[in-house]
């Protein structure tokens, strides 16, 4: 994992004392509200229904146990005792104090953390695959990549006040794309061309929001040498040409729209030219320098414990549920990949309170090298679990609300706060979320029915990706009452795809029952391999709006 | 007239005035006896008539292209570019368009909605003039310019980015 050196830690303790003046001046009326907002924005700190909000960055989903211990802390001393994990891998409070916000981000320059950037118009945090580095499929392990993107785009003295937020996601898996980088202002698949060498594939002008679209490739191989000019000539050309008239026009993906993405493109490779063999160019010790950040922990000589497993699991049910679903293979053998879900009934979506934090610390402590990532799902990961400690490691987290076993099943829901803390909601959906969780609440009919992402979102912001879930859910105002809309067909992987609306939206109290009816048309015509988006995709919607609306 | 702060946070007076761009069928109303910034593309328009004059420069404004003066820029004394509204980026990378692509180098105003906080990126951006908004505190300027004692990236003030300072 990435450890700060001296400049880091100069830069870091600079911002806490600029956030701090500029704090000390809004509050002594010096800086007007308007001119307040887009600083403390990028700061991570909305003023939202209840009190401020303080989103806080986790550079590509990456933690170590001593900085989940400095959350847990900030969450008792600053907050109310809990914080939630979001979908762009990040951590936000809902309860700070603004005067103490200064403080709040010194306490996490302590630990290597801060909340630059996490809002506003500018280049956000970097996401990626929560299994990079373990996993067999991957093209290289795409951290380092991310981490000389967070260097180059903090405090970018160009990039600052761009027309409207931005966001990169990096994948590298051949397989999968569990970054959803198609629906990203930039999305970068990693690829060896066919000389072998390393690259990306650039894809740029996708998003979700008001307007949700798929980003299309502008470029099929860019050597990794030329990753940080050419960002700079796609954002240069951004924020010169990208809409400031009108803040829902504002996003890339309209200026990529107007121009085509082949006109786009044409731009962009232009601006490059001028700047491709400028200093800015990466160069083989930068990236090795950060790839040395990377590296494998200190694994043990190990086969795959696959007869211990196997007689564990005959003796214990539910671990071989877990087993199933919530762990995944890894690239070394002996080891595991191990997914905590925060989805237990009755707990908001990603949810956790300071106690599971410190628990979590603990856990990754003794059985993952002190490392966890967050998921864009609202999970966390062990990601380097000895094969012969998971029966302890499952005893140990099923009493902490852990190792609900329903990984990717329909109750792992994506899930946005809502109408319980966010002023922008047009309705709850904590509550939707868990209606629907109740309802399937059978751990085998819910494997029968496979792979399902169900995405809920109080408002067309879609926080809660309800675009991209095969099943999405959005809330919707109606003349002062809640209702829901729902779309199918959302993919946010390699098939990346927006959902499409059924037709007129239901009230809250009939959200589970519509789920069920939604879920039944599935189950009666799929064959025996088809998931869920498979049917959806071959039989079309008309299936699903017929019984639904019967 | 203008108080002028400089990268390192001093201030000076000049008497720079900044001619707005006149209205249709109007003429530019060039003052007689104060330097002037006019707009860039009429400046272009009629260069034959101020090519070599010390007393006009030209202003862009956040969506004017700055390729249009291309090869000439080293001509003008002073170029200032408009900031409509503080939050308008525009002016970052024009500002960084005629420092780094088209070789200007003689003074780089910024004017318009000039707050304190976002001084730095100007300075890093090219920019070696900064008229604040009047009701701004200009001492606070020199602290504000300095916030960080450096950069990630490379940009206009160090083309050396911290990736290759970390290397050697
Ligand atoms: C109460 C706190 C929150 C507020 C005020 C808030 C506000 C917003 C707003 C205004 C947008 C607008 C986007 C646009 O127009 O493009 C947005 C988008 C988004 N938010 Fe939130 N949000 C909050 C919480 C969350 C949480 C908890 C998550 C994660 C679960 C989240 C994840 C996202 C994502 C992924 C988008 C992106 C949509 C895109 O790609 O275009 N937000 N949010
Ligand atoms: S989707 Fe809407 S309601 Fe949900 S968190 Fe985002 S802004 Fe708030």
């Amino acid at each position: 994992m990435y450890v700060y050196d001296e400049h880091d830690r100069q830069l870091a303790a600079e911002r806490v004392a600029q956030f701090r003046d500029q704090t000390e001046r809004a509050l002594a009326g010096e800086l007007a509200e308007d001119e307040f907002l887009p600083l403390r924005l990028q700061n991570g700190l909305y003023i939202q229904r209840l009190a401020p909000m303080l989103r806080i960055c986790v550079p590509y989903g990456m933690l170590r146990s001593n900085q989940l211990r400095r959350l847990a802390r900030i969450t008792r001393d600053y907050d109310k005792g809990y914080a939630h994990f979001t979908t762009r891998q990040n951590v936000q409070l809902n309860w700070p104090a603004l005067e103490d916000v200064p403080d709040i981000l010194a306490e996490l320059a302590e630990v290597e953390m801060h909340a630059n950037q996490t809002s506003g118009n500018c280049i956000r945090n970097t996401t990626t695959d929560q299994f990079s580095g373990v996993q067999a499929d991957e093209i290289t392990d795409p951290r380092p990549y991310c981490e000389i993107i967070r260097q180059w785009s903090t405090f970018h003295p160009e990039f600052a006040f761009l027309p409207r937020k931005f966001k990169v996601a990096v994948n590298a898996s051949e397989h999968t794309d569990r970054a959803a980088i198609q629906v990203h202002d930039i999305g970068l698949q990693m690829v060896r061309n066919e000389a072998g060498e390393l690259g990306f594939r650039v894809h740029v002008g996708g998003g979700l929001g008001r307007t949700p679209m798929v980003g299309p490739v502008i470029r099929q191989f860019l050597p990794e040498l030329d990753l940080l000019t050419y960002l700079e000539a796609v954002l240069r050309v951004y924020n010169r040409y990208g809409r400031r008239d009108n803040k829902f026009k504002a996003r890339i993906k309209i200026l990529v729209k107007a121009l085509t993405p082949e006109g786009f493109a044409e731009k962009v490779e232009a601006e490059w030219q001028h700047i491709k063999d400028s200093p800015t160019r990466l160069t083989r010790e930068a990236i090795e320098r950060t790839q040395s950040y990377f590296t494998e922990p200190d694994y043990a000589a190990l086969d795959n414990a696959t007869d211990l497993l196997a007689t564990q699991r005959f003796e214990h049910r539910g671990f071989d549920q877990w087993l199933t679903h919530n762990v995944d293979s890894h690239k070394k053998p002996g080891y595991a990949i191990v997914n905590l879900t925060l989805k237990k009934t009755g707990t908001p979506p990603g949810d956790v309170t300071d106690q599971q934090l410190e628990q979590i610390a603990d856990l990754a402590d003794e059985y993952s090298f002190g490392e966890i990532r967050v998921t864009h799902h609202q999970n966390v990961v062990l990601a380097d679990v000895r094969q012969d400690q998971l029966l302890e490691l499952w005893h140990a987290i099923t009493p902490m609300g852990f190792a609900t076993a329903n990984l990717n099943t329909l109750t792992d829901v994506i899930c946005c706060p809502g109408g319980d803390f966010c002023a922008l909601a047009n309705a709850k959906s904590i509550p939707v979320a868990e209606a629907i969780q109740r309802k399937f609440d059978n751990l085998d009919y819910l494997y029968d029915l496979g792979n399902i992402d169900l995405n809920i979102s109080g408002c067309m912001n879609a926080c809660g990706h309800h675009h991209v879930g095969n099943i999405g859910v959005l809330g919707v105002d109606k003349k002062g009452d809640e209702f829901y809309q729902i779309s199918l067909g959302g993919s946010s992987h390699h098939d990346a795809s927006i959902g499409k609306i059924l037709g007129p939206s239901f009230a809250r109290d009939e959200m589970p029952e519509v789920i069920s009816k939604i879920i039944d048309v599935y189950v009666d015509k799929r064959t025996e391999e088809e998931t869920f988006l498979d049917t959806y995709r071959r039989v079309g919607i008309d299936p699903f709006k017929e019984r639904v609306y019967a | 007239m203008p108080k002028v702060i400089s990268p390192d946070g001093s201030i000076r007076q000049d008497n720079w005035v900044v001619v707005p761009r006149p209205a249709e069928g109007e003429s530019l109303d060039i003052p007689a006896d104060q330097p002037a910034l006019i707009p860039a593309d009429l400046w272009l328009a009629g260069h034959e008539h101020f090519t070599g004059r010390a007393d006009i420069g030209v202003w862009f404004d956040s969506h004017d292209e700055p390729e249009i003066l291309d090869g000439r820029v080293n001509e003008l004394p002073v170029i200032a570019v408009n900031f409509p509204k503080f939050s308008d980026g525009r002016g970052y990378s024009i500002g960084r368009l005629l420092r780094e692509r088209f070789g200007y180098v003689n003074e780089l105003r910024a004017i318009g909605d000039v707050l304190l906080d976002q001084l730095q990126f100007m300075k890093r951006c090219g920019f070696d003039a900064y008229v604040l908004r009047p009701d701004k505190d200009i001492t606070k300027a020199q602290k504000c310019l300095n916030f960080f004692s450096q950069g990630y990236q490379a940009a206009t003030d160090t083309d050396i980015p911290l990736f290759r300072r970390r290397a050697s």
